[in-house]
């Protein structure tokens, strides 16, 4: 099994890529988690306490677009 | 203190009339809180630009939450500077919206300190709202709702603020403890209601009867309300009073939507096995009737109002449900694997009634793991969604 920090890397590098160019929703992170990590290593319960993570370290944040979508905080 | 008061020639015409009126609640604000001001101000100026100056969405929140504040910036910061941020903050109710005095002034005076001290008790979600917070307010708020033991409610893609009616604290109808569940709800779905992961919101209604006083029916994705298997209780006595004053055979008989009453000017007979626990002859007759032993709760799915597409009513899922809190687990796994089957196909801001329409209740259910039963229908006496395999009954 995967940790929830190195899953939680994972995200932050797929948000910090997609910056600018695409909004992710959790679901698509954990989809992505699932597909890089193999779902023996990654599920959905660790992909959650993964994106706990990102959001509750000020890494990520949580923007509403139409939908709820998890983009790097704004720059101070 | 607010500077002079904004000139409202067209909203001063909505304080005509013998109706309370929001112009005068916001006027009295105005006077101690300069937001309150210019959203007065804005707000005239929206009618008379024919045109809302408000923009919503974005990046405000608490930290740690993706949900319960909602961004709101007007499109005139430099006219209207006091109201340029006007965050809408939700803060969770308490299940069925019961306080006490002093709750309520707290909440008051947490909100004139930091906000505009303009309110919405309640919002169409059930949640306290607390209108007009600039983006700085937004932490202390949080932290003074905290230290009084409340917290912010769900918005966008996640579950919204679960809400029910005053249930057993008050209605003798009450089939479960309406209350009691939905606080168990809202502790065990923590995650999901400040957390949204999601393709859209998601709402819980509790309703104790068919009466359903929440309107769950209409307004969410689960509504979970109750019912009863037993015979409804009838006071033959009772009914001969009300003989006297009720046209029975109108008002009650041939208002029943299954036509399971008998009425013969002395007896009242209920063809149980077709009454569909719809509540009105209970509600005309409150002494004569009431509901069965054997109680519980009907789960419907799929409710909506318009928004994106047309309004949605809920259809039953589960026909019966005991509501034990040791029966809470069940309900929480059929949420948890709707949430995985909508999650996986759903897309973009698709609500799961809409989802299930776009699919087919059919291969919905087979999704989720429900078999399909005849209850399971939008109005009683209609066709079913599904469509039973005759070869099957025949093998
Ligand atoms: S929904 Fe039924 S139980 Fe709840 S308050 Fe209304 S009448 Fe009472
Ligand atoms: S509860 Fe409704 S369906 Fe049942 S007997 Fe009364 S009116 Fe008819």
């Amino acid at each position: 099994m995967a940790t929830k920090e190195e899953v939680a890397e994972a995200m932050f590098n797929m948000v910090k890529e997609y910056h600018g160019k695409k909004n992710l929703k959790a679901l698509d992170l954990t989809k992505a988690m699932i597909e890089k990590f193999g779902d023996e290593a990654c599920d959905k319960k660790l992909c959650k306490k993964a994106i706990r993570e990102l959001v509750d370290n000020g890494k990520c944040t949580y923007s509403y677009v139409g939908g709820s979508y998890i983009v790097l905080p704004p720059e101070e | 203190m607010a500077e002079k008061l904004r000139e409202t020639p067209l909203l001063d015409e909505l304080e005509k009339g013998p109706w309370p009126s929001f112009v005068t609640e916001i006027k009295k604000s105005a006077v101690k809180n300069s937001m309150a001001n210019d959203q007065l101000g804005i707000l005239e100026r929206s009618y008379k630009d024919r045109i809302g100056h408000w923009k919503h969405g974005g990046l405000v929140g608490v930290m740690g939450y993706g949900g319960g504040v909602i961004g709101r910036y007007s499109d005139l910061p430099e006219e209207y500077p006091e109201c340029a941020e006007f965050h809408t903050i939700r803060v969770n109710q308490p299940a069925g919206w019961f306080y006490t005095s002093d709750v309520l002034r707290k909440l008051c005076n947490v909100w004139e300190k930091h906000g505009s001290g303009l309110t919405n008790m309640h919002g169409s979600t059930g949640d306290i709202i607390f209108l007009g917070a600039k983006t700085e307010a937004l932490e202390p708020v949080f932290a003074d709702l905290i230290d009084m033991g409340f917290d912010l409610g769900g918005s966008g893609s996640d579950v919204r603020t679960p809400s029910c009616c005053c249930g057993q604290a008050r209605c003798e109808w009450a089939c479960y403890d309406t209350m009691g569940f939905t606080y168990n709800l809202t502790q065990h779905f923590q995650d999901e209601l400040h957390r949204p992961a999601f393709p859209y919101k998601f709402k819980f209604k509790m309703a104790g009867c068919a009466n359903d006083c929440v309107a769950s029916v209409a307004r969410s994705d689960m509504s979970i309300i109750g019912t009863w298997r037993e015979d409804i209780k009838v006071d033959q006595g009772e009914i001969a009073e009300y003989a006297k004053t009720v046209n029975i055979a109108d008002d009650v008989a041939d208002r029943c939507p299954t036509g399971c009453i008998s009425w013969d000017g002395k007896t009242f007979d209920i063809d149980n096995a077709n009454c569909v626990k719809c509540m009105h002859c209970i509600n005309v007759m409150p002494k004569a009737l009431a509901p069965g032993d054997e109680k519980g709760a009907t789960i419907l799915l799929g409710a909506k109002a318009p928004i994106i597409g047309g309004a949605l009513l809920a259809s039953v899922l589960v026909p019966f449900v005991e509501m034990g809190e040791e029966n809470y687990e069940d309900i929480y796994e059929l949420a948890e694997e709707i949430w995985d089957v909508w999650g996986e196909h759903g897309m973009n801001r698709e609500r799961v009634g809409e989802f299930i329409q776009r699919v087919g209740m059919g291969n919905f259910l087979e999704q989720v793991g429900l078999d399909p039963e005849p209850e399971m229908i939008m109005h009683p006496r209609t066709n079913p969604y599904i469509f039973f395999e005759l070869d099957e009954e025949e093998d």
